[in-house]
């Protein structure tokens, strides 16, 4: 099991250091600061083994946070911990810098005596660990009150606590997309996939039990056979995950997704869809070198999807070679800039409705070198943001049970919004 | 601290004062403010001056001092001060065992009381202390805490279970601990029952044949219950656990499977992964016929594919998991190929290890694309990246036959690139190529010769020898190409002169009339200016050869060659078996085994997949561990064989049959023949096998008599120097001695900078000390004293400063120290306590010296007495280490360690690794014995200590470690 945990600044300076177990000394605090943080190469491997012993680390921002062990841990827990470790930080103080962690040592050193015991992760849920460690040291609870929070820390839905009550009850679906594609110079899909969540946010009294579907191919095509004539298109769900308040084996059993929701915000779903996904951009991208001196650089973006739509923060980075020494650009829509620093061109248009084309053409001029190793010609990539789902995903219906309290499933208030953006965009020229 | 002070300088301005200003404390004195603060009256003051303390322990200082007054502060109802003081207690309970008495009081008082959160705290706590004294008393708090009415207390204690049986393993038994855990795990509570599972796990652990968690329908039910329920982090105890646990048949197989499949679908990577090893392993067990078979292996490759959408860590994490799972079972993703392609922003570590799961998808139904992929990548800019893009072009072409001529064109395109490394990376994989298809592409050879100037890599090199070599009948100027090497003979690394060598001898064979005089010339300079035995070897027998039958040479020499398999770097099957069964671990991330880096006897137990039952149940596999000389080489943790003649095994060196699986058995010890000898490990000799060919040199040995005369070599002598290894080949090289380090810092001091290092010169250990005047004025009567220590250190003489030390002036200053002082035991081991005295006052500080000062001269073994020590040593007492990124081949190692007094007694090779055996002994007469294991190619050492005294052997590999990168 995880034997410690540290965090230490850019310069390699412990903020927090907790041991766990006998096994790790000090020395180990040291050991990763010498050999990952001072490394001179660039890290190759988040997982490290020095003198027998083998730390995990992650970075936020400047911030590392190494976990060590000298055991045959699951190496996969250890990650999912630190990342968890640093949704718990940020949901208690934010972003994680040196100086709020320095601001919040005492704090961070409780959660740590909490969430970890003898290394073996515990309970992590910030709601329910916000009832108990708080950030203005902790309140004086009656007896009930105590009951109430070890039965939550420990219990079965862990998630949510009992007697929450909500004059108006409800709820906001946010589908939220990233669509990635990878094409190749000659317009070709090399891979393409959107990953999706389901976010839901919801203010309801009591505890609901809810139910959510969507228009997954399975579960029409089941019901299409019964006679019910499916409605609209269904997509085709190559894997989801879900938070840990879904049932996964009525799921496994019925495809049904059904659970008594966290109070506030949760990420209900995560999925993964391969088929049938609508690309809103195309990028044709045409690269010709004129000379050893000169690139012309030409790039259409088109926009594929109802002309009704709009799509909105559009950004096309098209790179340049290290030794640019000149650019000149010229666009018919949005603003273009050369960044030397960042050895690329950035293309930026506010909006643009579905069904449209744009282009931008550029003059790069290169220093002369005797470099023999030719550019990587790195890909064109894009952002974006639509509103609607790229893969397709349509949210049939959340239906909210309360059966103790008096509110039904027509008293909540619903809202239901798509979103999606460009994920990892990339054509190759 | 710097950082703390310029942030407390910082906020000192801002209006708002937080926890920071913690870090803030370390002026003079400040031990003792805090000593008062902790005494004062206010409650707040105290909290505040409990937190400064927190902090100076953050950044490493010591504030043990502090500890009665920081106990003294536990009785407290405020909940954050007892917290930060148990986190103090944590600390330093083990270094002040009887003041840690103190605690115990309040410890058991909160153990009763009413508030079940403090009931939690004060028994979580009290486990993390370890010493003695405390664990008596917590017996009974902890028996009341397991039988807990509040959960949260009841899931605390099972793990505090956990932590005595740590400390205690005998008390936990005594008091009957395990059976109240054993029977947490039928609570009521999910979270108590996954605690309970991992401690309980944890525990069975270190007790591989007790049968702790008695794994029976009945208990794996409840454990399947109690997965639905519980928190994601005990979902994976209790997956973890299930995984150990061997089905009774098919049928009950597949209703565990069936409940853990809906895990898959969790959020959290590992608890997928987790479940992925369960059914990886219950699933070995199913008819291959079976419907629900075929389901299984479909529902696996989604969640498998969604891991690589994580965080990139994690899909590194997958990433070699998926590795294994691909080798295993192809068939789950052999559709998803896509997936693996390379993103541009993905981290180089999750590039490299898709590249490697691309190669072994590949096949002929998709290998156009992966081609495309391959070519893109050959152009980016991370070499490593790069050079494993262009050897995968060369592996794609092995495996799919169909694909060759087109890797073969799209090589030669790379090559035309002119970037180095990518030049040199394609001929190493072409040459591959050229053993899989012989006489197929030899059309592009001459571009190859092309580019021979910029070779510049060993490997390179090799191959190019080797393909002029192979095809010196086709290129005119062979014998030029060839000679042109020859010049620079004595600079190549052995590899390369063993590929020429070779590669001149093919020359001669096929072109005997004008290459006569480049043959004789390599075959002095291997036999008469080498000091390498493999090359010596090689060299006498293709002399031998040549001189006594030219038509047998012909035979051999040139004799086809057997084509290489298809698939490279196979994990071998019962490793990967094992590995299987660690799925989601450190051991499926570095593909290693537990026993392999994990110390001692946790995880040397053996996991291997079940049988299918089928097949019959009495299949015992034969314990890897002592299978030496069995399937699998590396995952044998024992490090000489323990079964059979020890003793011969290791005399014999090299002339014993090497222990490989080689399927021939042509080089089976003294009787073989001349001929027959070069039967053996000749077609590594001949072809491939460019890496040298330690086989060879096994054989030869056996066969000095026939030896003529008319090579000149002195017939003995190779033979002597193949025994006598540690009689120092080449020159023996000084001791090592560490840089000199700032020991103490002339603002603790008065001004007075002291650093300084140890050396040991001729059998005398001397302490080199730099003493630096930073006052302004004059430094007069030193004096220098040592506190006790581990090996009695002490000086042999006073400190000689004649001249006192004006402001500025530096003088240096050796100071011989002898072995016969007071002893006691330093932690660490080689800690040493300096008092310095001048005329403005006393001085103290610590240093740690390297303990090879302390390797006497005539630390050399017999090597009779080394065998029987190492089997008289006792298995635990020994120890392993890595030493990485050395690039130093066994020789210059051993050489190296010679200087300082670390002697090789023998070294023997197999499968291309050299083991060399060495022995210290320390100035107090402890031996330490040492095997070091070294890999040509491979920059990471594993070094085995066996040492009576085992405190030793971590100062001792440190010091390995820094003779050998020095």
């Amino acid at each position: 099991m995880i034997g410690g945990l540290f965090i230490y600044n850019h310069k390699g300076e412990v903020l927090i250091s907790r041991v766990y177990r006998d096994d790790i000394g000090r020395n180990a605090v040291d050991a990763f600061r010498v050999n990952v943080i001072h490394a001179r190469q660039q890290v190759r491997s988040p997982v490290t083994n020095i003198a027998r012993t083998s730390f995990f680390h992650v970075k936020r921002s400047n911030i590392w946070l190494a976990a060590v062990t000298k055991q045959n841990v699951n190496a996969a827990m250890v990650f999912e911990f630190l990342y968890k470790m640093c949704d718990v930080m940020t949901a208690y103080f934010g972003k994680i810098s040196e100086e709020n962690i320095k601001n919040n040592f005492v704090l961070i050193y409780e959660l740590l005596d909490e969430i970890l015991d003898f290394g073996y992760p515990q309970n992590s849920e910030t709601g329910a660990l916000k009832t108990f460690i708080t950030q203005t040291g902790i309140k004086s609870q009656s007896k009930e009150e105590q009951s109430q929070i070890t039965s939550q820390v420990t219990g079965q839905i862990g998630w949510r606590r009992e007697g929450i009550k909500y004059r108006r009850n409800e709820l906001f679906l946010d589908v939220l997309e990233s669509v990635n594609l990878l094409m190749s110079p000659q317009g070709q899909v090399l891979s393409a996939h959107v990953s999706g969540r389901v976010v839901m946010k919801s203010y309801l009294s009591g505890m609901p039990e809810c139910k959510f579907g969507m228009n997954d191919k399975i579960v029409i095509d089941k019901q299409g056979k019964g006679g019910e004539g499916a409605t609209g298109q269904s997509i085709a769900i190559d894997d989801c995950t879900f938070h840990q308040c879904v049932r996964l084996s009525k799921f496994d059993a019925e495809r049904s997704i059904s659970f008594i929701p966290p109070d506030g915000e949760c990420e209900l779903m995560r999925y993964r869809t391969t088929k049938d996904i609508i690309l809103p951009f195309r990028v044709i991208p045409l690269v010709r070198e004129v000379g050893r001196t000169k690139l012309e650089v030409k790039v259409v973006i088109k926009s594929n999807f109802k002309p009704s739509l709009l799509a909105q923060k559009i950004e096309v980075r098209i790179p340049t070679p290290l030794n640019t020494s000149g650019v000149q650009v010229i666009c018919m829509k949005g603003k273009a800039k050369y960044k030397a620093s960042e050895n690329a061109i950035v293309w930026k248009i506010k909006r643009m409705a579905g069904m449209k084309e744009s282009q931008i053409s550029a003059e790069i001029e290169l220093l002369p070198t005797n470099d023999k190793k030719k550019w990587a010609r790195p890909p064109i990539s894009m952002n974006f943001e639509v509103p609607f789902a790229p893969s397709g995903l349509k949210v049939r219906y959340l239906k909210v049970f309360e059966p103790k309290l008096n509110y039904s499933d027509h008293d909540v208030i619903k809202w239901v919004r798509y979103i999606g953006r460009s994920g990892i965009y990339e054509t190759r020229c | 601290m710097e950082w703390a002070n310029q942030l407390c300088e910082n906020r000192q301005f801002g209006s708002k004062m937080t926890d920071s200003k913690y870090f803030t404390t370390t002026k003079k004195g400040e031990i003792f403010e805090l000593k008062a603060e902790l005494n004062s009256d206010k409650k707040e003051k105290k909290k505040e001056a409990v937190k400064k303390v927190i902090a100076s322990m953050t950044v490493g200082k010591d504030v043990s001092a502090l500890f009665p007054d920081v106990v003294n502060c536990m009785q407290t109802d405020n909940l954050e001060l007892k917290k930060l003081v148990y986190l103090y207690l944590m600390n330093y309970a083990k270094s002040q065992p009887d003041m840690a008495i103190m605690a115990v009081n309040t410890f058991v008082k909160d153990c009763e009381d009413p508030n079940p959160l403090i009931r939690a705290l004060a028994v979580r706590t009290m486990g993390c202390i370890r010493v003695d004294k405390i664990t008596e008393y917590l017996c009974e708090p902890l028996r009341k805490c397991l039988k807990d009415e509040d959960p949260y207390v009841r899931k605390t204690a099972a793990v505090c279970v956990a932590k005595l049986h740590d400390i205690n393993a005998q008390l936990v038994e005594d008091q009957g601990f395990l059976d109240t855990l054993k029977d947490l795990i039928s609570d009521s509570n999910p979270m108590v029952v996954a605690n309970a599972v991992a401690a309980l796990s944890e525990i069975a652990e270190s007790h591989p044949n007790s049968n702790l968690l008695d794994l029976n329908p009945q208990s794996i039910n409840k454990l399947l219950t109690a997965l639905n329920e519980c928190t994601e982090w005990g979902q994976i105890f209790i997956l973890d656990c299930l995984a150990n646990y061997t089905p009774r048949d098919d049928r009950e197989s597949q209703s565990i499977c069936e409940r853990v499949t809906p895990r898959l679908s969790h959020a959290n990577s590992a608890v997928v992964l987790s479940a992925v090893k369960v059914l990886m392993k219950f699933m070995e067990m199913l008819p291959k016929d079976l419907d629900y078979y075929g389901t299984l292996l479909k529902k696996l490759a989604p969640p498998l594919v969604t891991l690589l959408s994580a965080e990139p860590e994690l899909q590194y994490v997958a990433l070699r998991n998926i590795n294994l799972i691909v080798q295993k079972r192809p068939e789950i993703l052999k559709h998803e190929m896509k997936v693996f392609f390379v993103k541009y922003n993905d981290p180089i570590y999750v590039k490299l290890e898709k590249l490697d799961i691309m190669i072994r998808l590949a096949s002929q139904a998709n290998i156009a694309q992966v081609l495309a992929e391959l070519k893109e990548y050959a152009t980016e800019v991370d070499v490593d990246f790069v050079r494993k893009a262009v050897r995968a072009i060369g592996r794609c072409a092995i495996k799919v036959e169909q694909s060759a001529e087109r890797c073969v064109s799209t090589l030669l395109d790379l090559i035309q690139t002119k970037v180095n490394y990518v030049v040199q990376e394609a001929i190493v994989v072409i040459k591959d190529i050229f053993r899989k298809y012989p006489n197929k592409y030899e059309s592009v050879i001459a571009t190859l010769c092309e580019n021979l100037d910029s070779l510049d890599e060993p490997e390179a090199r090799a191959a190019m020898i080797w393909i002029v070599g192979e095809y010196a009948e086709r290129i005119d100027n062979a014998d030029e190409l060839l000679e042109s090497f020859l010049e620079g003979f004595h600079d190549e690394s052995t590899q390369v002169q063993l590929q020429l060598l070779t590669a001149i001898v093919k020359l001669f064979l096929k072109k005997p009339t004008e290459t006569q005089e480049l043959v004789q010339q390599v075959l002095s300079l291997a036999t008469q200016d080498s000091d390498n035995p493999d090359l010596r070897d090689r060299g006498y027998i293709y002399w031998r050869l040549l001189s006594t039958d030219p038509v047998a040479a012909k035979e051999v020499v040139l004799a086809e060659k057997p084509l290489i398999s298809e698939e490279t770097d196979l994990i071998e099957p019962t490793l990967l078996e094992e590995l299987i069964c660690h799925i989601g671990t450190l051991a499926s991330v570095y593909h290693k085994p537990p026993s392999a880096f994990v110390e001692g006897s946790r995880g040397v137990m053996h996991k291997r997949l079940p049988a299918r039952t089928g097949s019959g149940e009495g299949t015992e596999c034969p314990d890897v561990g002592n299978a030496a000389g069995g399937s699998a080489p590396e995952a044998a943790p024992s490090i000489i064989p323990s079964q059979g003649d020890l003793l011969g095994d290791l005399l014999n060196l090299d002339l014993a049959p090497p222990t490989t699986t080689g399927p021939t058995p042509s080089t089976s010890g003294m009787q073989m023949g001349g001929m027959d000898l070069l039967g053996g490990g000749l077609e590594s000799l001949l072809g491939g096998d460019i890496g040298g060919s330690p086989a060879m040199g096994a054989g030869f040995g056996a066969a000095p008599a026939v030896m003529p005369a008319s090579l000149n070599a002195p017939v003995g002598g190779g033979l002597g120097d193949l025994f006598d290894l540690g009689g120092g080949v080449g020159m023996p090289m000084g001791a090592y001695i560490p840089p000199k380090t700032v020991w103490l810092p002339a603002m603790k001091a008065k001004g007075l900078e002291i650093s300084g290092t140890f050396a040991r010169r001729a059998g005398v250990i001397q302490m080199e000390l730099v003493l630096t005047n930073k006052a302004m004025s004059v430094m007069t009567d030193f004096a220098i004293q040592f506190n006790r220590n581990s090996f009695g250190l002490a000086p042999a003489g006073p400190l000689q400063v004649l001249t006192p030390l004006g402001p500025n002036q530096t003088i240096e200053v050796s100071l011989p120290l002898s072995t016969v002082g007071p002893v006691m035991k330093m932690d660490p081991l080689n800690n040493l306590q300096v008092a310095v005295k001048n005329n403005i006052d006393v001085f103290y500080f610590s240093c740690q010296y390297p303990i090879s000062m302390l390797f006497v001269e005539d630390g050399k073994m017999e090597r009779q007495v080394f065998l029987a020590t190492w089997k008289d040593i006792p298995n635990d007492n020994e120890s392993q280490f890595q030493i990485q990124d050395c690039h130093l081949n066994s020789e210059a190692a051993s050489n190296k360690l010679q200087g300082s007094n670390i002697f090789t007694i023998a070294k023997r090779t197999v499968e291309g690794q050299d083991m060399l055996y060495m022995s210290i002994k320390l100035s107090n007469g402890i031996w330490v014995l040492a095997e070091l294991k070294v890999q040509a190619g491979n920059p990471n050492y594993t070094i085995s200590l066996k040492c009576r005294a085992p405190e030793v052997s971590q100062c001792v590999f440190q010091c390995y470690e820094a003779v050998l990168k020095n």
